[in-house]
């Protein structure tokens, strides 16, 4: 009930702006708008205008701000630009809106789903019944479950240069990162902020899963503007995979490690196989798993990583009291 | 208006983001629909309901809704004119919103980013309908072009390319598939023969829904997984009443008669919690001098034991059973024979 009278609020608001060809000035608006007299004071009707302003925005209504006498008075006014405010004609196809629909849906468990199915609905005004006869059944999707995506997407897109905690992969450290937002971008799986590093005075990536902090904005402008160049994706992913060139030497029992196997193209009953790899800590985690189905013969740092995990497997489980 | 307004959600998928969501949803469709209604007088309630993906209740509440919206003063005069009680659709005095709203620049930027990444993924969609939904789209969108390209989705994957094209061939000629398939948490590879259902990608892998004859069920194939692929000479259709289900957030439920298993978790081993289904999570007692962060107890029901015993070992002493007491012992004797049988080398 309250959302339906958001929406009739709202939709008041809009046509009360559109109406006009004067400027309006807040207590013009609160008169115009009868919902808002249910705000019982100048702080609530403040505050209640604030947020519906915002909304109307994010909504792309073309709301712009002035003063209704330019040589008396400093109190804002508000209208709404309408030579800005038409959806442009665009004819789409049939076939195209059915592809602008697969692609809105890519964002159907993902923190933009809002925003992409209002678009596909104001779409629908143009009149186009969307075929999907030309789809082949291949649905993308991605998600977006870390926290920090709202605020990191938000920085990006208005370029403003934030800080968060950051703990960092490689030693565990926490520290406080001031970044300029460049691009944020989805990679196997895990969403990055690419950006420039003010502290470091360079070009860094950031796992947005690491970021230990909430988002705030320092309220600077950007210093260093975005290189034209700059390929997000292949920053990203080399940072994400690192070529394979070292080799694990594994001894194998029965048909244990299929993973393994496969990575090696060996045959499923091999007793031995050469495992190519880049990162240590995660192949140690592989073959960790396996138990006493696997020895490592080489490397030695491995050998070494997987016993780790395995006297810590043996020092957490081995004394009833240490499970509780 | 309760009722009305619960349905009101109903197109906005399903993440209602914000506070409000519901109301920024619905003020788009009003703002969509008023103009498709105004050149389109007399048109069947029906008819509106299915262009906007509504039902008919939902459209006749929206109407009920711009009936009492209008212009300062809102005498009757003032208010627009909405009348459907024949089962047609008739508006009037709409004329400050007759035009179809723009685009919102994260709205957009949604769009340009989706379709951007399924260019990425080519020969996925019929590529004039692509390419031209794109060129159009930039044409409507405004600033929001220059965003959308700070906003990138990368979901090339481990897939081997001759698999991918395989598979794709399968379900454009609706063949079956004879599939070598390694299933990671069994650690073993099987041979089975598939009917495609959909192609689906999801946080930058590829999965087959498919009708699996060897489990004669649904099955969901992650394609980096698949050893090899080959059509086969035969129909490829999967029973008519197979639905393949939405790949959300879980591919399986487990069964509630399973036994349960509590596990204390510290925060390395976090992405367990967003990778299985849990009965519950909350904060575990266990704190230990210099570890960073809280830990989490959670407790989730176990089909294989083996799987189990993978999961921890690999986790090594990020993750502890915490009950059945039997499994956390069978746990100290599996790290136990596994150091032994690594010693046996080193000497």
């Amino acid at each position: 009930m309250a959302a339906a009278q958001r929406t009739e609020r709202l939709l008041n608001l809009v046509i009360a702006l559109l109406s006009t060809r004067r400027w309006l000035q807040k207590a013009q608006i609160r008169q115009a708008v009868p919902q808002y007299a249910e705000a019982r004071s100048d702080e609530a009707f403040d505050r209640m205008f604030e947020r519906d302003k915002e909304e109307l925005r994010d909504l792309g209504v073309p709301l712009v701000t002035g003063a209704a006498d330019a040589w008396f008075d400093d109190e804002p006014a508000y209208r709404v630009d309408r030579e800005a405010w038409e959806l442009p004609a665009i004819d789409v196809t049939p076939a195209e809106l059915a592809v602008l629909g697969l692609a809105a849906r890519v964002w159907q468990q993902a923190s933009l789903a809002g925003p992409a199915s209002r678009a596909l609905v104001k779409l629908r005004a143009l009149g186009v019944e969307p075929d999907d006869a030309s789809l082949v059944g291949v649905e993308p999707r991605v998600r977006t479950a870390e926290p920090a995506f709202g605020p990191l997407y938000a920085a990006t897109r208005d370029k403003a240069p934030v800080a968060f905690a950051y703990r960092t992969g490689s030693t565990g450290e926490t520290a406080r990162r001031t970044v300029e937002p460049w691009a944020i971008t989805s990679c196997y799986g895990r969403w990055y902020l690419v950006g420039y590093d003010l502290d470091r005075r360079a070009p860094r990536v950031f796992r947005l899963d690491r970021v230990a902090s909430g988002i705030t904005r320092t309220g600077a402008g950007a210093t260093e503007p975005v290189p034209a160049d700059l390929d997000a994706r292949a920053l990203v992913r080399g940072r994400t995979s690192a070529p394979a060139e070292r080799t694990a030497s594994l001894a194998l029992t029965g048909s244990a490690g299929a993973a393994l196997r496969l990575r090696a193209g060996a045959p499923a009953d091999a007793q031995q196989v050469e495992v190519p790899f880049a990162d240590v800590e995660e192949l140690a985690d592989e073959v960790a798993g396996l138990g006493a189905d696997v020895r490592v013969l080489a490397p030695p740092d491995l050998a070494e990583a997987v016993v780790a995990r395995w006297r810590a497997v043996l020092a957490a489980h081995a004394a009833p009291g240490a499970a509780s | 208006m309760s009722p009305a307004a619960r349905a009101s959600g109903r197109i906005a998928g399903p993440a209602a983001t914000a506070p409000g969501a519901g109301a920024a949803d619905r003020l788009s469709r009003l703002l969509a629909m008023v103009p498709w209604l105004l050149e389109r007088q007399g048109v069947a309630l029906e008819e509106a309901a299915r262009h906007f993906d509504v039902s008919t209740d939902q459209l006749v509440t929206d109407l009920e809704l711009l009936f009492v919206c209008g212009t300062p003063g809102h005498m009757p005069g003032d208010l627009i004119e909405a009348e459907w009680e024949s089962g047609r659709v008739y508006l009037g005095n709409a004329d400050a919103i007759a035009r179809p709203l723009r685009l919102g620049q994260d709205e957009a930027l949604a769009l340009l980013v989706g379709l951007r990444t399924l260019a990425d993924l080519q020969g996925v969609e019929d590529s004039a309908a692509l390419e031209g939904a794109l060129a159009k789209l930039s044409a409507a969108a405004g600033d929001a072009v220059a965003a959308a390209s700070s906003v990138q989705l990368d979901l090339a994957t481990g897939a081997d390319t001759g698999v991918l094209a395989t598979v794709r061939g399968a379900l454009r000629r609706t063949r079956r598939l004879r599939l070598r398939y390694l299933t990671a948490a069994r650690d073993e590879t099987t041979d089975r023969d598939v009917d495609p259902v959909r192609l689906d990608s999801r946080d930058g892998h590829f999965y087959l829904q498919a009708w699996c004859h060897r489990a004669q069920d649904v099955r969901s194939f992650r394609l980096d997984r698949v050893v090899t692929a080959r059509e086969l000479d035969e129909d490829g259709t999967p029973p008519a009443d197979v639905l393949a289900p939405e790949l959300d957030d879980r591919l399986f439920v487990p069964g509630q008669d399973l036994p349960l298993v509590v596990l204390d978790l510290a925060p390395s081993a976090r992405w367990v919690v967003d990778s299985y289904p849990l009965e519950d999570v909350a904060p575990s007692p266990r704190a230990r001098a210099g570890q960073e962060g809280p830990w989490l107890r959670v407790r989730l029901r176990v089909a294989d034991d083996a799987w189990l015993r993978r999961l921890v070992l690999r986790l090594g002493g990020a993750a502890v059973v915490v009950s059945p007491p039997g499994l956390a012992g069978e746990l100290a004797s599996a790290a136990r024979a596994a150091l032994a049988h690594a010693a046996r080398v080193e000497q």
